[in-house]
Order: structure tokens, then C-alpha cells, then sequence
């Protein structure tokens, strides 16, 4: 596992891939509205990447093809060329950067539809920055990912994926099957900032927002199980937008 | 009406017109069998009685010599202006002897002597021009001998049909016209219906229907058709106008919390910590804003119908299993004990986020209402022909007007109004059944409520597909 020091800024958190990349992360933003284009490119900026904008399909294009980006943010309904149409071009143009779908358009066939035309993740709006944020920033770091691991380590937590054993400074943890993927997907992503709903569609695979937080029970169940015998808490709530698996050193 | 310029357009004027065409070449086809059978055989006929002649005529000769032929040709030639019969002997230079004819004719016989020839006197019926048909016979002995008939008889058959076959094709063309012609004004007016009525749902008015004749034919079975498309149309529209209302309703209150609040804020001087707050809560509302609209979205959607398309074998008790396990620790952290009963494995055709929302949605509902220390059932039950997931609760449950109500299309309880969430919570799982042709019933679990989920299954493989599995 990578392990970078993640900045944290008003509860919000930095590329955490900033570590092993010099210089800011790049990041093509192509959007028709204007006032989202501005407001996320801004929220980016805030954040440590620099982000271009591009306001058509054709323009948009045109600057993936050209320039060196490091992730792209497409929405799906575009003038002159449409998100789609777009993304699979890039893709046969044999463009590998991650591309995070952003669509007024939520059903789970256009969410098949835009994953199967080459997006990595999909984002329906209106949507929160942090969300956003935290997806980037998975979805940076998964382009960073070598072979699969078969052991898994966040400070003194570890997890073997084969044995399906965790443990805590050599403790046995027992964990509940969902429990234990809750955990093996915050671990994969230790560090970075994970929202619920990341968590309702990775660990469950539901694409909708239960009415009461489940996953807030969830989660609380897990780190009572990870964290309560333990002086320095691993798993801790980011406000407003998720939850966290801190990766100390 | 059919308009000139459009009258070849139509296609039923074009049928009827193709129609007349065929019973036409029908008619003359069949006319011309009848002609030609008929002419053939009046031939045949008379080359038959021709030939007895001949043989008669032979035979008095070889009985009475010469004088006896004649005698007998005179005999005949006074009968033969009934007879309509031609005789004639000539010696050896083609002298007459006897008979009704003024010389041996001039056209060559064929190889068995038949020989068609003009006849020089006009028909007694003072009609034109006059055929006769003979054959030729050589007695030996110089005599020759004719015998014929004149073909008038065949002629006037021929004419006879000739003028039938005229007026069969007259009279076929004339039926067929006037029929064509009334079968494209009676099609052309069902059709005309149908156009009317599109024009006037065009021009707004959805509420009209194509009326039928009531006969049960194709078109009353296109009329029902079309009426029953209508009728969705309208549903869906109906839906579409509650939904938007709903919208109006749901969105304009808190959209204008939220504004004043900013604008509160705004006009009173605060330090910055006051300004934070007041944007905090400003997001929490926000997001409050948005869960209601993603509810009216979804359950708009699942109205739409067009789910179905994306429609895919879902397990059911696996569905339950998941859902049960999302919602136990919330279950547990609340007091409340989730009890699964039966569960039957099943499947159906469906869409498995919606069924897991759907689910979600009562379960989440069930222990929200049940006070502490209480009870949550779920359960999933094959009944008949349809899968009954049910999920039961000792809560406050709901009373029994209501209960109808909330089976109404986005009729929504205002007890739930005042608790967390949308409160668009039962509105979808009754939206997610009928997507799935079933339906949400709601029953007195005394105390408490059951809510059930009735989802039509398919006709018989299911059980099977879903009951190879062991887990």
C-alpha cells in the first residue's frame, strides 16, 4: 500500500496521491453549465488540483486528446458532442485516465450505460463537492493500484484477504461477512475520505439513498469492533462528507 | 368526403380499384371458356350430322344408282331450308345434277375432304354475308357429292356470347365499382373517426375516445386498442401533472424556509462563526431538498413504466436477506427486534433496486414507528399465483382510511409528515409494486401494521430456478 500523508482542509482532505506526483494533479473538468463548471473547478482548486474547463463536447475533446490530464470530469449531456459519444472516442483513442461521469440522469441503465461506455465511476446531480472530491480521489488512486494484494494494513489494523482474518496490534477482530467488507473497502481506500454513498454502492451495491442512515449504524458497529479497546481511533467521521480510515505511519 | 386530388391516394380506392381490375380478367376468362366451348361444340355438332348425311346419301346410292340420289338430295334440299342443309352432286366436269347449290365451290378440301366456303345467296334472314361448311365426297364414277350445312347457327351462338360476355363485363365492372366505391366511403369513414378523434387529443382535449361500431370487427378491435393506449396516455399524464403538482407542493415550502433564512441572515450584522452556521444549516436543508426531489424522481419513474426495460430475474429471498441485513443493526440500535418468519425461495422478473428500495422502505418505516422493546416481522410468503413479502410491526400502525388512501397515487399520510424522511416513503413501494403488476396492502396487524408487498410471480419455472440453490 502507498502511504501518503493526506492534508486535511476544513474537513475536507488534499489529493493524497500529491505525495508520489510532483506538482499538482490535472484535471479536465468539461461541463456546459458555466456556474457548475466555475463552482467545481474552484472546489478543486481549493483542493490542490488544477482543473481546466471546458464548456462543449467538441472543445473538450479536443484538450483530452491533446494535453496530459490526470483525471477528467465529463458530463453526460453536452452541446456539440455529448458525454458519451466522448468518452468512448477518448477511450478508442486509447486514452487511459480515470473518467468520472457526472449526470442529471440516475437510473441505473444510464449509470450501466455510462460505466459501459468507459466512464470508472458515475455521479448523478445535484450532487455534494465532497463527494465529488472523494471520488476523484479513489478514483486517482485506483490508477495507481499494482497486483492484488492478499494483505491489507492500516496502521496496526491488518487484514488478510485469504484467511479472512483481521486483527488490531496482533488482537483478533471478529467481523461480520458485511462488516468485514465494510472494513476491506475503507482499508483499500485508507487515507482518503469515503462517503456513504460510496459505501451503500461498493460494500451493498444498492444504488438508492435509504431513508433512515443505515450506514452511519453500520459503521459505528464496525469501529466499536475496530477502534473501542484501542487508544488512537482509526476510523473517524469526516463532517460532512464521509468517513475516514486514518493510514499513520 | 373523398377529395379528388387525394381520391387515387387512398389506398382503399386503390385496393378497391386493384379488385376490379382481377373480378374483370375474371369475368372475361371465364366467358371466353364458355364462348370457346361452346362455339366448339355446335361445330362438332354439326360436322357430326354432316356426317350421318353423307353415310345415308352413300348408301342410296349404292341401293338406287344415280336416280336414287338424286331422288333422295331433292327430298332433302326441299327440307333443307329448315334443315339449313347444302347438297349438291356433280358429274365428272363439275356439272350440278342435283342440290340446293349453284356450283361445286373453289376452296381445296382438307385431307379428310371438309372444305368452309362463302355462300353466294343471302341468309333467308336476310342477314350478310353467309359460311357454309361441307364435306366433299367422290361416289367413283364421275358423280361427286357435297353435303354441308351452313354455318349461321354457330355464328349466331357465337354472337349470343360474344354480347353476354359484353354485358357480364359491364355489369361485373359496374358492381365492382359501385361496391368498391361504397366499402372505401364506409372504410373511409371508420377512418376518418380515428383521424377526428387524434385531431381533437392533439389539439388537448385527451378525454376523447374513437368510437365503436359495437360489430366487434378489426376496427372496433383498433378502436379498443387505441382507446386502451389512450387511456394509459392519460394515466400517465394524470401522474405526470400529480407528481409536478407534488413537486410544486413539496419543494415550495422548504425552498421558501431556505430563502429566508439566507435572507435573515443576511440582513442582520453577524460575526463570521454566526455566517457559518447559518450556511450549515442552509446545506442540511439543501439536502433535505434534494432527498424529496430524488423520492419524487424515483417514484416518477417507476410510474413511468420504464424500469421494465431494464427488467432482469431478481431473487426475492435474496433481496429480503440483503435488505434485512442493511437494516438489522438499525433494528437493534433502536431497540427493536427483527424477526425473519418464513422464506420461501422465489424469483421473478423485476428490477432489484427498485424491489430493494421498496423493501427498504417498509422495514425502514416499520422501525421507525415501533416504539422500543417491540417487534419487526418480515417475511416471504408464495400465495397462490404471487409472492407476499410482508413486513409487520406492533407500532402505532395506520387507520383504516388512511390505509386506502395511501394506495391512491401519491396520496401521502400527513402522520408521517411530521417523523424524519420524504415522507414519500410508502408512495414508492406502492409505485415499485404496481411496476411489477402487483400491490402494496396495508392491514391491522392489531396492534401494529403489516404491510405487505403482493408481487405477481411468473407462471411456473421460478420455483424451480430459485429452489436449486442452497445456501
Amino acid at each position: 500500500m502507498i502511504s501518503c500523508i493526506a492534508v486535511p482542509r476544513d474537513g475536507r482532505v488534499g489529493p493524497a496521491a500529491r505525495c508520489h506526483w510532483t506538482g499538482a494533479m490535472r484535471v479536465l473538468v468539461i461541463e456546459d453549465d458555466p456556474e457548475t463548471a466555475k463552482f467545481i473547478a474552484k472546489g478543486l482548486g481549493e483542493s490542490g488540483y488544477v482543473a481546466d474547463i471546458a464548456t462543449d463536447g467538441r472543445k473538450g475533446l479536443m484538450l483530452a486528446l491533446d494535453e496530459d490530464y490526470d483525471a477528467a470530469i465529463i458530463d453526460r449531456m453536452l452541446p456539440g458532442l455529448d458525454g458519451l459519444s466522448l468518452v468512448e472516442t477518448l477511450r478508442k483513442a486509447d486514452k487511459t485516465l480515470p473518467i468520472l461521469f457526472l449526470s442529471a440522469m440516475g437510473s441505473v441503465e444510464d449509470r450501466v450505460q455510462g460505466l459501459r461506455g468507459g466512464g470508472d465511476d458515475y455521479l448523478t446531480k445535484p450532487f455534494a463537492f465532497s463527494e465529488l472530491l472523494a471520488r476523484l480521489e479513489v478514483l486517482l488512486r485506483r490508477q495507481g493500484a499494482t497486483a492484488p494484494e492478499t494483505k491489507l494494513k492500516a496502521g496496526d489494523l491488518e487484514m488478510d484477504l485469504l484467511t479472512r482474518a483481521v486483527t488490531r496490534a496482533g488482537q483478533d477482530i471478529d467481523l461480520q461477512p458485511r462488516e468485514f467488507r465494510l472494513l476491506e473497502y475503507l482499508m483499500r481506500h485508507a487515507g482518503q475520505v469515503v462517503t456513504r454513498t460510496m459505501l451503500l454502492e461498493n460494500v451493498w451495491g444498492y444504488h438508492f439513498d435509504p431513508q433512515t442512515n443505515v450506514i452511519d449504524v453500520h459503521v459505528s458497529r464496525l469501529r466499536r469492533k475496530i477502534d473501542r479497546d484501542f487508544e488512537t481511533p482509526l476510523l473517524e467521521t469526516v463532517r460532512g462528507a464521509g468517513y475516514r480510515l486514518r493510514a499513520p505511519h | 368526403m373523398i377529395a379528388g386530388t387525394t381520391f387515387f391516394r387512398s389506398s382503399i380506392v386503390r385496393l378497391a380499384l386493384i379488385y376490379l381490375g382481377l373480378f374483370s380478367a375474371a369475368v372475361l376468362v371465364l366467358l371466353g371458356i364458355i364462348y370457346w366451348t361452346a362455339t366448339d361444340s355446335v361445330s362438332r355438332q354439326i360436322d357430326k350430322t354432316i356426317d350421318a348425311e353423307i353415310r345415308g346419301l352413300a348408301e342410296q346410292y349404292r341401293q338406287g344408282g344415280t336416280v336414287g340420289l338424286i331422288r333422295a338430295i331433292s327430298r332433302r334440299v326441299e327440307e333443307a331450308e329448315r334443315t339449313r342443309g347444302l347438297y349438291l352432286v356433280t358429274d365428272h366436269a363439275f356439272v350440278p345434277l342435283a342440290g340446293n347449290l349453284s356450283r361445286w365451290p373453289d376452296a381445296t378440301p382438307d385431307a379428310e375432304g371438309w372444305v368452309t366456303f362463302r355462300l353466294a345467296f343471302p341468309d333467308s334472314e336476310g342477314g350478310g354475308i353467309n359460311f357454309g361448311r361441307a364435306r366433299l365426297f367422290d361416289l367413283g364414277g364421275g358423280l361427286r357429292l357435297l353435303v354441308g350445312h351452313d354455318v349461321r347457327e354457330r355464328i349466331r351462338v357465337s354472337a349470343l356470347i360474344r354480347e353476354s360476355l359484353i354485358w357480364g363485363l359491364a355489369v361485373t365492372i359496374a358492381v365492382s365499382l359501385a361496391g368498391g366505391l361504397l366499402m372505401a366511403r364506409s372504410l373511409r369513414g371508420k377512418i376518418d373517426a380515428i383521424n377526428r378523434t387524434s385531431r381533437e387529443i392533439m389539439a388537448g382535449d385527451i378525454s376523447q375516445r374513437i368510437p365503436a361500431s359495437g360489430r366487434g370487427d378489426e376496427f372496433d378491435q383498433l378502436a379498443s386498442q387505441l382507446n386502451a393506449m389512450l387511456d394509459q396516455i392519460e394515466r400517465l399524464l394524470a401522474g405526470m401533472k400529480q407528481v409536478s403538482d407534488n413537486i410544486a407542493h413539496d419543494l415550495r415550502s422548504p425552498l421558501t424556509r431556505l430563502r429566508s433564512r439566507l435572507e435573515i441572515t443576511l440582513m442582520e450584522q453577524q460575526a463570521a462563526p454566526a455566517y457559518r452556521a447559518a450556511i450549515e444549516e442552509t446545506i442540511v436543508e439543501a439536502d433535505r431538498l434534494l432527498e424529496t426531489f430524488n423520492a419524487l424522481l424515483s417514484i416518477a419513474q417507476a410510474e413511468s413504466g420504464a424500469p421494465r426495460r431494464a427488467f432482469d430475474s431478481v431473487r426475492l429471498n435474496d433481496v429480503l436477506r440483503d435488505v434485512a441485513e442493511l437494516y438489522e443493526p438499525v433494528a437493534e440500535e433502536r431497540g427493536v427486534r427483527l424477526e425473519i418468519g418464513r422464506v420461501d425461495t422465489l424469483s421473478l422478473t423485476g428490477d432489484r433496486t427498485l424491489l430493494s428500495q421498496a423493501l427498504a422502505n417498509l422495514l425502514d418505516n416499520a422501525i421507525k414507528f415501533t416504539p422500543a422493546d417491540g417487534h419487526v416481522r418480515l417475511s416471504l410468503v408464495r400465495d397462490g399465483d404471487a409472492a407476499r413479502i410482508a413486513v409487520s410491526d406492533d407500532g402505532p400502525g395506520i387507520p383504516e382510511a388512511a390505509r386506502a388512501r395511501v394506495q391512491e397515487r401519491f396520496v401521502r399520510l400527513e402522520e408521517s409528515r411530521s417523523t424524519a424522511g420524504s415522507g414519500l416513503g410508502l408512495s414508492l413501494v406502492a409505485a415499485v409494486a404496481r411496476l411489477h403488476g402487483g400491490a402494496l396492502r396495508l392491514s391491522d396487524n392489531a396492534p401494529g401494521l403489516e404491510a405487505a408487498l403482493v408481487l405477481p410471480l411468473p407462471a411456473a419455472p421460478a420455483r424451480d430456478s430459485g429452489g436449486s440453490r442452497h445456501d
